[in-house]
Parts: C-alpha cells; sequence; structure tokens
C-alpha cells in the first residue's frame, strides 16, 4: 500500500517536471536568452569612481560623441557602460574623456572587455560542441557500465534516462536565466557555460549512483519483486547519500555565492540551481523513466 | 604459524607506519603550500602560486593575423608569433604568453601590466628602418628648422633602402673605441643598393632613421660593396642591445588586427583574490562541520581527509603550475563539496552494513569495498565534464575545468586510501560497543 502511494508521487513529480523543463523552453523562446559580450560581441567596460560618481546625466553629457552607449550604475561607485565593439583607440578616448571632465573623480579602470562578433560566434559553435560532446561521453559511459543489465533492460535505456534527467538539470536553469536576464539583465556568459557543463558531469554522476544500486540488486538478486520495486527501494537505499552530497556541495557553492564577488555570483547560482536538480531528476526523471521503459519491453 | 594476537600486532605497527606517513607527509606538503609559517626557524624555498590575469590583473589580448596574401601560412604565423614574442619581452612581464590559435589567430596574455594600453601600441607598431640621404638644400632647411621655419619638409630624401633589405643585426663593440655598435647585415639586393648610395654620397652624410627619427647620422668614407653598415652614436650598451633586438625583430610579416581584448583593472584583481579566498575557507567550514555532525567519528576523520586533501592539491596548483583564475578557485572550492562525496558514499554504505547487524569492523570493510564501484562511477562522469571543458574552451574556462579534475583525481585518493587507514586504525574492538559514534 505504501509503495503504491510512492508509486504516486513519481507520477506527479515526473509530471511537474516536465511542465517545469517545458515552461523553462517557452519562457526561453518567449524573452530569449540576454547573452554577454563574450558571445555576442561587444565591448563593456567597468568603472569605479573611488571620490564618488558622478551624476548619470553629467556622464552622458560628456560622452555625447559616441553614439550607442548605455550606462548602467553598478554598486554605489561603480558604472558600467557597454556599446558595440569599441576599438582600442575609442576606449582610450572614453578615458580620456572621463579625466577631463570629472578629473577629481578618483576615477578607476576596474574592467574592460572588448570582443569582436567572430570570436562570440565562434565561442557559442565551442560550447555547443562541448555540451553534445559531454552528452556523448555520458551516455557511452553509462551504456558500457551497464550493459550487463541487457536482460532486464534494454541496452540504451540507463544511457537515455539519464540524458534526459540532464537535459532537465541544464533547460530548467537556463528558463531560469532566462527570466534573470529579461527581469534584472543579469547576462550569460562563458562561465555559465562552464556551470552548465560541470552540471551535467554532476548530475548524471548522481543518476549513475542510483543506477548502480538497481545494476547490484538486480544482479545479486536480492529482490524478487517486480522492477518497480526494485528501483524504489534503491532510491530509498541511494537518498541519504544523494541528499548528503548534494549538501556539501551546495554548501561550497552557497559560501561562493555570499563571498565569491560579483563576477562569480550567477556562476554560483545556474550551479546551486543545477546540482539540486541533478539530485531531484535522478529520483524523479531518469527512474521513473526506466521503470516506465522496463513496462514497455515487455 | 603466528598466533592471532602476532597478526594484530603486525597489523597495527603496518597501519601505523602508514599513519606516520600520513602525518609527516601531510606536515610537509603544510610547509610547501604556506613556508611562512615556518620561515623563522628553516627556510624553504617559496614556489609561489601562479595567478591568472583575472586575479593579478592584466590584459588577454586576440590578434588576427590577415594571411590572404602570403604563401606558406604556417609559417607567417610563426613569424607573426615571433616577432610579437620578441616585444612582448620587453613589457618586463613575468611570464608573458604569446600563443598562435587555429591557424590565423595569435593570443597574447598579460598578466600583472600596468600600462595596457602601451603595451597595445608596442605590440602592433611596426619599427621601420630607413637609410635616408641629403638633399641639395638639406643644410637650409636643418637651418631654418634651428629657427622654428619650415618644420613640414623633411631635410632628407628616402633611398629606397630600408628594413626590408636587413638580413640581421647584432651588437658589437668597436675596437678602438671600446663603444657598442650595431652592425648591420644587408641582403644581397640591399648590399647593391647600399653599393650605389654609398658612391654616390661619398663624404657626405646617410643618415639611419628608425620609426622616423634620425638615429645616427655617419659620414661615407667610401664605396661600400659587402652589405655590411654599422650604427654608431651615443649610445649607452643597453640602448644599443634594445636597438639591435628591435632591428632584428622587425617587421610583421603580416599585417594583424586586434579583435579582442579583456582587460582587469588591479584592484579589481586583488578584491576578487581576497573574496574568493574568504569563500574558499567559509566553503571548508561549511563542509567540515556538516560532516562532522553529521557522520560523527568517520566525519572527523574524512575532516581530515579533506583537510590532507587541500593540502595535496594545493600543492599541485604550486608544482605543475596551474593558473588560478577566479573560475579556477570556483572549481577548488566546488572540489571541496564533492571531495567528500566518496566518504558519504561509504559512511552511507557502512551505517546501512551496521544497522543490518554486522560487526563494526565487517562494516567498515563492506562499506569501501561496496561503494567502490559507485565512487568510481560517479568521480569518471565528472571527469568526462572537466576534460571536455578543458579542451573545447578559452582560458578562462580552463583554469575550471583543470582545478576540478585534479580536484576529482585527487580526491579519489584522499577519500579512500587515507580515510580507509585511519578507521583501521581507531576502529579496534574498542569501539565495537561505541557503535553510536558511527
Amino acid at each position: 500500500m505504501v509503495v503504491l502511494n510512492m508509486y504516486k508521487i513519481y507520477t506527479i513529480m515526473f509530471w511537474v517536471s516536465i511542465l517545469l523543463a517545458a515552461s523553462a523552453v517557452v519562457v526561453v523562446l518567449v524573452f530569449g536568452l540576454r547573452l554577454g559580450v563574450d558571445f555576442k560581441g561587444g565591448s563593456v567596460l567597468e568603472l569605479e569612481f573611488t571620490n564618488g560618481r558622478p551624476e548619470i546625466e553629467a556622464i552622458q553629457k560628456s560622452l555625447s560623441d559616441f553614439k550607442d552607449l548605455s550606462l548602467t550604475p553598478s554598486g554605489t561607485n561603480g558604472l558600467m557602460i557597454r556599446t558595440g565593439e569599441l576599438s582600442e583607440q575609442n576606449h582610450q578616448i572614453v578615458l580620456s574623456k572621463f579625466k577631463t571632465a570629472f578629473p577629481s573623480s578618483g576615477l578607476e579602470e576596474r574592467k574592460f572587455d572588448s570582443v569582436g562578433p567572430l570570436i562570440g560566434n565562434e565561442l557559442k559553435n565551442k560550447s555547443i560542441t562541448a555540451i553534445i560532446l559531454v552528452l556523448l561521453g555520458v551516455i557511452i559511459y553509462i551504456a558500457i557500465v551497464f550493459r550487463r543489465l541487457s536482460g532486464v533492460l534494454p541496452f540504451w535505456a540507463m544511457g537515455l534516462a539519464a540524458i534526459v534527467a540532464l537535459i532537465h538539470d541544464v533547460v530548467i536553469p537556463t528558463g531560469a536565466f532566462a527570466l534573470l536576464g529579461y527581469f534584472y539583465g543579469v547576462e550569460i556568459s562563458a562561465v555559465f557555460v562552464a556551470a552548465a557543463l560541470t552540471v551535467l558531469g554532476y548530475s548524471v554522476s548522481d543518476t549513475v549512483v542510483v543506477f548502480d544500486r538497481v545494476r547490484e540488486n538486480i544482479l545479486r538478486g536480492r529482490f524478487k519483486d517486480d522492477f518497480g520495486t526494485v528501483v524504489h527501494k534503491s532510491i530509498m537505499q541511494t537518498l541519504t547519500r544523494s541528499l548528503n552530497t548534494t549538501f556539501t556541495t551546495l554548501l561550497s557553492l552557497i559560501a561562493i555565492y555570499l563571498f565569491g564577488g560579483e563576477s562569480i555570483k550567477y556562476f554560483a547560482l545556474a550551479m546551486i540551481m543545477g546540482i539540486f536538480l541533478g539530485a531531484y531528476s535522478s529520483i524523479f526523471v531518469a527512474s521513473p523513466l526506466l521503470v516506465w521503459w522496463n513496462k514497455r519491453a515487455r | 604459524m603466528r598466533s592471532k594476537s602476532e597478526y594484530v600486532l603486525i597489523n597495527f605497527v603496518k597501519v601505523n607506519y602508514l599513519l606516520i606517513g600520513i602525518i609527516v607527509g601531510s606536515l610537509l606538503l603544510f610547509v610547501f603550500v604556506y613556508p611562512q609559517s615556518v620561515n623563522k626557524y628553516v627556510s624553504v624555498p617559496n614556489v609561489p602560486f601562479r595567478l591568472g590575469l583575472d586575479l593579478l590583473g592584466g590584459t588577454h589580448l586576440v590578434y588576427q593575423a590577415d594571411l590572404s596574401k602570403s604563401e606558406n601560412k604556417s609559417d607567417a604565423m610563426q613569424g607573426v608569433r615571433d616577432v610579437i614574442e620578441r616585444r612582448v619581452n620587453f613589457f618586463g612581464v613575468a611570464e608573458p604568453l604569446v600563443q598562435i590559435s587555429g591557424t590565423d589567430r595569435l593570443i597574447v596574455e598579460l598578466a600583472g601590466i600596468s600600462d595596457v594600453n602601451e603595451a597595445i601600441k608596442r605590440i602592433g607598431e611596426t619599427p621601420f628602418l630607413e637609410f635616408k640621404e641629403t638633399k641639395a638644400d638639406t643644410q637650409a632647411i636643418f637651418d631654418a628648422q634651428q629657427n622654428g621655419q619650415r618644420l613640414n619638409e623633411d631635410p632628407l630624401q628616402s633611398t629606397g633602402l630600408n628594413g626590408k633589405h636587413l638580413k640581421r643585426a647584432a651588437v658589437v663593440f668597436d675596437q678602438q673605441t671600446y663603444q657598442s655598435q650595431v652592425s648591420l647585415e644587408l641582403t644581397d639586393e640591399g648590399a647593391k643598393l647600399f653599393a650605389e648610395i654609398t658612391k654616390r654620397n661619398l663624404g657626405k652624410i646617410v643618415a639611419i632613421v628608425l620609426d622616423g627619427e634620425v638615429i645616427s647620422t655617419p659620414v661615407v668614407q667610401s664605396e661600400i660593396k659587402d652589405g655590411n653598415a654599422v650604427i654608431t652614436g651615443k649610445f649607452t650598451p643597453a640602448e644599443v642591445k634594445l636597438l639591435a633586438t628591435r632591428l632584428n625583430s622587425g617587421a610583421l610579416p603580416v599585417p594583424i588586427t586586434l579583435i579582442s581584448q579583456q582587460t582587469i583593472g588591479a584592484s579589481l584583481g586583488a578584491e576578487s583574490l581576497a573574496k574568493s579566498l574568504k569563500a574558499g575557507v567559509y566553503g571548508l567550514i561549511l563542509v567540515a562541520v556538516f560532516m562532522m555532525l553529521f557522520y560523527r567519528l568517520p566525519g572527523v576523520v574524512s575532516v581530515i581527509a579533506l583537510v590532507v586533501y587541500v593540502l595535496i592539491v594545493l600543492t599541485i596548483y604550486k608544482l605543475i603550475p596551474v593558473t588560478l583564475t577566479l573560475a579556477g578557485i570556483a572549481g577548488f572550492i566546488l572540489s571541496l563539496g564533492m571531495a567528500v562525496d566518496a566518504n558519504v558514499l561509504i559512511f552511507a554504505r557502512m551505517r546501512e552494513e551496521l544497522k543490518a547487524g554486522k560487526s563494526l569492523r565487517a562494516s567498515m570493510h563492506e562499506g569501501f569495498s561496496r561503494a567502490w564501484l559507485s565512487v568510481r562511477d560517479s568521480h569518471v562522469t565528472t571527469l568526462i565534464g572537466a576534460f571536455v571543458l578543458y579542451a573545447f574552451t578559452t582560458s578562462i574556462v580552463k583554469g575550471f575545468a583543470l582545478t576540478l579534475g585534479v580536484g576529482v583525481l585527487t580526491s579519489l585518493f584522499t577519500a579512500t586510501v587515507v580515510t580507509r587507514n585511519i578507521l583501521n586504525l581507531i576502529g579496534g574492538p574498542k569501539l565495537e560497543n561505541k557503535k553510536w559514534l558511527f
């Protein structure tokens, strides 16, 4: 009876996940992703005025020679200037304009990124290649490791279930970042891809631990129950472990999020989401899929 | 046959050696990682951590070379790389990076440089050497210029002999005056031109002009046919050396354009470093507290293993050396959480076996041996991610992949070997009825 209720939870959570992932896709399609300069090309100049930031209007006035500048204050004394690609010459002109217009503002150049559109496109392609390669590597690895279960499951089942869970783990944070980008101007940069790839590796390792237990339980023939019950029992056996490793990893990530500074904050946030989802999806996405395929295979 | 107690004794002594090894090893690693701690008493060579330019401040430049007109593209690229490397070496930056990327890209990384703008100018400049001769009214123009007139006129005229006719420049010493000079060896075509120029300018000045500046004005004594010339003047030895190097480094074989620049100010770098160190310390404390609260005695052991892990990883960072970037340190902090992953797997398994009524020793044994497959599989998948990340991304992300990969591999060792040996040692029969500790 208890087990039956558990199955209901799996079904409910599975559909909740599908719904979440689908709405993440919709959000990305509607709002689009706000890509950083490293992907779309362009320049970002980050300045700090140690003696207090001048009025934005005054800054705009002093830079009136340049078109398409977008100025955003950051922190109490900081300023971000975004524009199309700014040549080194124009970059120096902008800086000297600041120095002449606001000589006592204590101007400090914190950061200057300028990326040509060509490089941006390349980085995009590279990132996509990298993601596909990780997915392939994982599916091959799992297919090899779990090949001995072919009597119970088709040999591709575990690999594919893990991949579906992976896509789920990456799609949902991407949707969240589409929202963050739309409402708070958070950008997706190269480190976001690093986060996504790490989540891919980590999340599959979570799934692997559950599947390992399923394999062990089947091969040792410890349970005479049907496949669904075996999977459920394996999940319960690995649950503490899943929660604990996820928790320790989340602890380090929370430390990065809180103390690591502005430039690494959203990287940590993406990882926090991805790693939480990674533990969740091995239980409520990958495992139900396995059971489902097992039923269909018969 | 030895008695059982003898076996226990042997086992005890053996494990003890291992434990002593771990303790002594850890102390040595600690001294290596943080030599400042003992420098009052003994001097330990301080191998510094290598910091990336987002922590030191500095610039990452990507140049695109125009190879459309060159026949041998890889030779041309090598030429560009060599020329720029020689120019970059003058900035006095520690370990500058000049690297060809793909077929027609050049990456230049300068960490800790103060004047990025100046560096960009120097990298892109084309030193232009030219031989010029006097005109009919050279003296008149020159006199007028002394009085501030005719400033737009060049008192000299080009001879057609320039830097592209230069085969080699070298520093030589004049045997009579002991002055250092730059000797120039010209190509065959250059030698022919030079012979004509010296012939028609006998007794007159032929000026040597570098980047539009007259650097030497020798008077031609005789016609020179062998294509050898010398630049003399009031130079310090350092200046002569710089001049020879600049002439040798010569002009770029193909034009280049700057297509990407990422510059980080020194103050932002220092701030990022301080913040990420703080995050690392807090991350370590949080993970340690959690492990001790949740797993009690084995938790304490896993924290010891975690400390050993940190020491080994930091030593590897120093030895390889791994360039630590902001993302790299994030990878390290993340790996702290993952490093205990194997321990969590093992301890969880141990508890299960204990609950099933097995003895402590048997549970420990089962915990380690049964959890191993899961430990291996979960680490391999993370490694796949780190490997792809390292191979297919930009340098900023590479640092992250490298620290993560080193971390995952190291934690495999510390979380299994180190934890197991310490647990074996303390997990003797005395603890058999204190299972609440586990």
